[in-house]
């Protein structure tokens, strides 16, 4: 087990030095920069803009630059905000809280969900709510998450006013109900993919498992039918979900930047779109690096519990 | 009705036919199958694949697809150790489940996919314990040891905290089967138990089997392909094919002088270590395949494999289930003629 981790983390490890290369090089590659800003000041002259690039080091050749962003990067230093001069991991870390309290929110309502409605899927093939299941999910696929964002706003918070249009609280009003009466719009627009994309594939792992050898077996001993779906079969359809989950990290993540923005969440995704425009390059790259350490430990963490859920992958 | 079953008898199996619903139609997979068992007795179930068997053998537990998937009719009278007669056909399912691991039990031809790979083989026998016998968790747990031992797999309690992935084929089967006898069924239907493992722990097992059942005085339903086997543990015998039965008796009678073209076949088909010596190790094999059940010949299902079929006659209507000798019934049109002239 231990060298099992030891060698993914290695593999993690070169993966980040890879995102970080073509992270940088992208973002430095796009057209415009941080320097574009100060183009529109009056009274600014082309010699002062250069002085400012020097400052800032962006006249360096791009090797060079990331040298040394990255050096200092593993020293734990991930430079300043260009807009307000602010550490970037203090940015982020204001931001964090907001994100996870999201994904997190959306990833139970995603999997109480979607393993529920795979199951009965599953259980009731080819019935009413079965076609219902499959034909909703197609739907929750097709549906940009923007537009979702939009019409839950003009339906639930212009129309009827039941739910706020945006932010994560109410100002002045800091209680828990208010926090999660906030909540629900923007966690059920992030889910929805989620709930489709989990329904789907506990649906057919059920079905997968139903049909084994073993599940006969349970009920050859008279197993009532509740244990044999329960104990045995469903036990055995949810290992492969525990990779399902680690996979769709990025997919939530993603989905978060699009929530954030539509819901004006306070959430590293809409800091990132923000930082994007400023071409506020440690902040996206602060936000990029730890997206990306988000997703490996997480896959890591994916893959620790399966070997811990599934006796035959257990080493010992 | 149930009443009126052969008192000697633990299972009597009458008029039991399956069909499945798929989208080609409804297809019939067994017809019109009757037999019966008695305590301590083996009967074989032989036949090629598609044959029926192990739909039969499904049947009898209940194990084919529920209602609109399959159907099925006929009866299945069962003896339960109450004494009371009750037909297994028309059981409720939460009756049916309370006899199925308790009272008749099976195992089946797969060890290594029969058990779930996520449980502990202790669990997986003493579950059958628990929900037959009402007992807590520790006691069935003491029974799933004494059955390890019971089917000789050592160290058993260490075994109980293994998972399957652990075992071998061998160890698998023999775990499958200290799980069937769990209740002390009075009815074992072993699905071609020795089919996918070596040919010496295949011995084992039927030594196994053999030994249980001296011990405990089960009836066993020993479905197999496998003629060598049938010679080894049958008491009776009864040849399937195209979903019917084609010929049932007596292991030595039947094997001696079998009278349908088809168990010849499945004899000749048998490699034979004193026909090598002489070199004449040449085996023959029935030509032909098994019918697709979507499209079944007219006539004796097997007269388009047959030598003697006779035109007009095998391919035009079914043979009926006739009685040769006591105890010994064929499904032939030319038995008869065939008999005379190998006689």
């Amino acid at each position: 087990m231990a060298r099992f981790i030891f060698g993914r983390v290695v593999q993690s490890l070169i993966l980040l030095c890879l995102v970080s290369m073509i992270g940088f090089a992208v973002l430095h590659l796009a057209p415009g920069g941080p320097l574009a800003q100060f183009a529109l000041v009056p009274g600014m002259s082309q010699a002062d803009i250069a002085r400012i690039a020097a400052q800032m080091g962006l006249d360096r050749p791009l090797p060079i630059q990331y040298w040394e962003w990255f050096t200092r990067l593993l020293l734990g230093d991930w430079g300043n905000s260009y807009r307000d001069s602010q550490p970037v991991l203090s940015v982020i870390g204001s931001r964090l809280g907001a994100t996870l309290q999201l994904m997190v929110t959306a990833t139970l309502i995603a999997i109480v969900l979607g393993v529920w409605i795979g199951v009965m899927g599953a259980i009731r093939r080819y019935s009413v709510f079965d076609y219902l299941g499959t034909i909703g999910a197609m739907i929750a696929l097709s549906i940009p998450t923007f537009w979702f964002g939009l019409v839950m706003i003009y339906i639930f918070s212009v129309k009827l006013g039941w739910l706020p249009s945006g932010n994560r609280s109410t100002v002045g009003d800091g209680s828990f109900f208010d926090y999660a009466y906030h909540l629900i719009a923007p966690s059920i627009v992030l889910a929805l993919v989620e709930v489709a994309v989990w329904s789907r594939y506990m649906r057919s792992s059920m079905l997968d498992v139903i049909n084994q050898d073993f599940i006969r077996t349970a009920r050859a001993k008279g197993l009532p039918e509740r244990v044999v779906l329960f104990h045995h079969t469903m036990r055995n359809a949810l290992l492969p979900m525990i990779t399902l989950a680690g996979l769709e990290l990025p997919v939530l993540l993603s989905g978060a930047l699009v929530t954030e923005t539509v819901f004006t969440w306070p959430g590293m995704g809409r800091l990132f779109l923000d930082s994007l425009g400023y071409r506020d390059y440690p902040v996206v790259m602060g936000i990029l690096m730890f997206s990306a350490v988000l997703v490996l430990v997480g896959n890591l963490l994916a893959d620790c519990f399966c070997a811990i859920a599934d006796p035959r992958i257990r080493l010992d | 009705m149930a009443a009126d079953m052969d008192a000697s008898s633990v299972l009597d199996v009458r008029n039991l036919a399956v069909s499945f619903r798929t989208d080609r139609g409804e297809v019939p997979a067994v017809h019109d199958v009757s037999f019966t068992v008695k305590p301590g007795e083996t009967l074989a179930l032989v036949g090629e694949s598609g044959s029926g068997k192990s739909v039969t053998s499904l049947a009898v537990m209940r194990l084919t697809p529920p209602a609109p998937q399959a159907s099925l009719t006929g009866s299945i009278l069962f003896r339960g150790r109450d004494g009371q007669v009750r037909d297994l056909a028309t059981l409720a399912e939460h009756e049916m489940q309370a006899m199925r691991g308790n009272e008749i039990s099976m195992i089946f031809q797969e060890p290594m996919t029969s058990l779930n790979p996520v449980h502990r083989i202790g669990d997986q026998i003493a579950e059958a314990v628990r929900y037959h016998r009402k007992v807590d968790r520790q006691a069935a747990l003491d029974r799933a040891e004494e059955l390890l031992v019971l089917v000789g797999i050592p160290e058993p309690r260490k075994r109980l905290k293994s998972y399957p992935h652990h075992l071998s084929g061998g160890m698998r089967q023999r775990v499958m089967i200290a799980m069937a006898l769990a209740c002390d069924p009075s009815v074992l239907i072993a699905d071609e138990p020795t089919t996918a493992l070596d040919v010496t722990v295949q011995a084992q097992i039927l030594e196994l089997l053999k030994e249980l059942q001296e011990r405990t005085g089960m009836a066993v339903v020993f479905i197999t392909h496998n003629l060598g086997v049938v010679a080894e543990i049958a008491d009776r015998v009864m040849v399937m094919y195209a979903g019917r039965i084609v010929e049932r008796g007596g292991v030595v009678p039947l094997l001696k002088h079998p009278l349908m073209p088809y168990t010849h076949g499945l004899l000749r088909s048998v490699p034979r270590l004193e026909l090598a010596a002489f070199g004449q190790a040449k085996l023959e094999a029935i030509r032909g395949n098994v019918p697709d059940p979507t499209r079944m010949p007219q006539g004796c299902s097997f007269h388009p494999r047959c030598d003697h079929a006779e035109l007009g006659r095998c391919d035009r209507t079914i043979p009926i289930l006739e009685e040769a000798e006591a105890d010994h019934l064929v499904r032939c049109h030319r038995w008869r003629a065939i008999a005379s002239v190998e006689a």
